[in-house]
């Protein structure tokens, strides 16, 4: 493991430099044979988080294997948003937040020197909790947003781009007439799926979702469950959810984070196939939580 | 209290829960609308406000007009509560109270408003025509009716277009500074900014001619734009607050590098607030006459080139002939001043129509 890595969100450093055009970086290590455009494994390894000198997360190690979908639960304020948003390097935007560890994407650490902080991004995308479609662009630019903040190029036709990844998010029957119309004009559920949708459109190896689902209806809610379920064979999910019924029916993998007393850390309990961490845990803290009996 | 119930209900349509696709339009019921009780209270309470008033002129043979019509008002809202109190508990009675005042001073505020613009239009259109649009004062002596405004006009658009073209890039360039990059000297830099937004107007004239001698529109311009930069770095800092900070964390998790996201989604969706914080600024700039007067030193002929010679502005030309004990010189001020009051007026409704063009475009509200 290596020491408290400073990753404070300001001076930009060699490699990571946020006013370089291209964003790109030059790759050293030589990269693990893998299907490009497929799938990742991210693998923590001992991650330890803090925000000033309150530590949050406490050595936290968890494989997060290619094709599966991994799901993070635990009581609020255990750490596991926090442990997410590590994994793309989102962790350091917020003023004051370190973290120790590492964590590897097909076998390279992306906190390492030759990584650029844009291109971890790029290859690891994000759903947040709120819908957030960015209100200055029509439905298509929103697809497209990614190419354009990331100074990327698609390869294809745009407009056969939006269409893949709006089918892939389920939206885009719902949407197909109305391109030219604004994100904000959808309905929170749909504003979700765009999201999703935005995400997929820099083909991201690993999609990271942080309760994607807690400001939305039922309805929409199962939507986007099948639409997690269906992209599980071409990107790797991780998804933090509140519910414990939501990570039953889309992961197959399952981590239960837990901070067991205030002055401590959060940290991971247990982790394992979802069928046994919900039908026969090793610990009784994880029977209990599963069973509802707190949080 | 009645005020709901207006009319009986069709008896057939009431509790059923069909959905017919006939028009209910007719059962809408008047809510939030006064009622003829509503009415009576207020006509009760002006009538008491006003034969104050009137006894206060009779009796007392009052003739200050201002002292008389606040007294009337005070009156007025008191005797709208006492009538209010008969019919209803004290709560209500205060809370519609307090209602009929908050009324009664926007509606003081915008009369004052309707009232000043109405003065000068009803002053200004005497003169104004295209021939006072298109002519200056280089060939009118003390005595000759004519002339226009033109060189006026020529250099209020040159130096306040300079210093906007000038301040707006300057101005959101430290406003992400301050708020989107946050810098080291974030502090400094917003403590300077707010002391030069307490800088008076005819300071700002004295420090460009003291560092640059001589007269010119363009030196004009930049006491102008010493005036307009903290008005348009704050407004435009308080705009970039407004911009969730889900959609900076949105555009990062994207890949994209911080310069980026300030231009491709802090701006655009901080864009509508920009714009008015600057028409808010260029309304600034020309009414200001103190440092024009001093940089650009006025002229009564026109100078087209705002690098060189005295320019006058618009507001320097209502300056220049209010304070002239002559009529014909106060009704070319005043059509001066309608003429500025419309220049204003165009931009605000140019900016707003394409601001609401391209929203509409996004079905944004």
């Amino acid at each position: 493991m290596s020491g408290v890595l400073e990753a404070e969100w300001e001076p930009p450093r060699d490699g990571d430099d946020p006013w370089a055009t291209g964003g790109t970086t030059l790759v050293t290590e030589p990269v693990p044979v893998v299907d490009p455009n497929g799938p990742s494994s991210l693998i923590a390894h001992d991650v330890s988080a803090w925000f000033g000198s309150r530590q949050v997360l406490q050595r936290c190690s968890l494989r997060m294997e290619a094709n599966q979908v991994t799901a993070l639960i635990g009581p609020s304020g255990c750490g596991k948003s926090t442990f997410l948003r590590i994994l793309n390097r989102m962790h350091e935007t917020i003023r004051g937040a370190k973290v120790a560890g590492t964590v590897e994407l097909d076998g390279q650490d992306i906190y390492g020197e030759h990584m650029g902080v844009t291109d971890v991004r790029v290859r690891i995308g994000m759903v947040f909790q709120k819908p957030n479609p960015f209100p200055s662009m029509s439905i298509r630019d929103n697809v497209l947003s990614g190419l354009k903040l990331s100074g990327r190029s698609s390869g294809t036709s745009k407009d056969d781009l939006v269409e893949e990844c709006l089918r892939k998010a389920g939206l885009w029957n719902e949407v197909k007439d109305r391109l030219r119309d604004g994100g904000m004009s959808l309905s929170g559920g749909q504003q979700q799926r765009l999201c999703i949708a935005r995400s997929l459109a820099v083909k991201p190896r690993v999609l990271l979702m942080d309760e994607p689902c807690s400001a939305l209806d039922p309805i929409s809610t199962r939507v986007v469950e099948e639409t997690v379920m269906s992209l599980a064979h071409e990107v790797t999910i991780v998804i933090v959810t509140h519910n414990m019924q939501q990570a039953q029916r889309v992961s197959n993998e399952c981590a239960f984070f837990l901070v067991e007393d205030q002055a401590q850390a959060g940290h991971i309990i247990e982790n394992g196939p979802t069928a046994k961490l919900f039908s026969n845990p090793d610990d009784q803290r994880t029977l209990d939580y599963v069973t509802g009996r707190f949080g | 209290m009645s005020r709901l119930i207006e009319q009986d209900l069709p008896a057939a349509r009431t509790g059923s829960n069909s959905n017919s696709p006939v028009d209910d339009r007719e059962l809408q019921r008047r809510v939030g609308r006064l009622t003829r009780e509503e009415w009576a209270e207020y006509a009760i309470a002006l009538a008491c406000g006003v034969n104050v008033a009137v006894l206060l002129r009779l009796l007392l043979d009052w003739d200050d007009m201002l002292g008389t019509s606040l007294i009337a008002l005070g009156v007025f809202i008191g005797a709208h509560y006492v009538v209010l109190r008969e019919r209803s508990t004290a709560d209500v009675a205060l809370d519609k109270s307090v209602t009929t005042t908050m009324w009664t001073i926007g509606l003081i505020v915008v009369g004052v408003l309707v009232w000043m613009v109405a003065y000068v239009t009803v002053q200004g259109l005497k003169l104004l025509n295209w021939s006072f649009v298109v002519n200056d004062l280089s060939d009118v002596g003390p005595l000759d009716s004519g002339g226009g405004a033109f060189h006026g006009l020529v250099g209020t658009l040159e130096q306040v277009g300079i210093a906007t073209i000038g301040v707006i890039p300057t101005a959101v360039l430290t406003a992400v500074y301050l708020h989107e990059i946050r810098g080291r000297m974030a502090g400094l830099v917003r403590f300077i900014i707010d002391a030069l937004a307490g800088l008076p107007s005819i300071v700002a004239g004295l420090l460009v001619i003291t560092i640059l001698p001589g007269y010119s529109g363009f030196k004009a311009a930049l006491a102008l734009s010493v005036l307009a930069l903290p008005i348009v770095t704050r407004g435009a800092e308080e705009v970039l607050r407004t911009v969730p900070d889900n959609l900076r964390e949105a555009s990062l998790a994207l890949g994209a590098p911080q310069w980026r996201v300030v231009m491709r989604v802090v701006l655009p969706t901080a864009q509508s607030g920009l714009v008015t914080v600057t028409l808010l600024a260029i309304a600034r700039m020309v009414g200001e006459t103190a440092p024009v007067l001093l940089t650009a030193f006025g002229s009564t002929s026109t100078n087209t080139n705002p690098f060189n010679g005295p320019q006058a502005s618009l507001a320097f030309f209502v300056y220049d002939l209010i304070r002239v004990a002559d009529v014909r010189s106060n009704d070319r001020a005043w059509a001066g001043a309608l003429l500025l009051l419309l220049i204003v007026f165009v931009i605000f409704v140019a900016a707003r129509v394409t601001l609401a063009r391209s929203e509409r475009k996004l079905g944004r509200r």
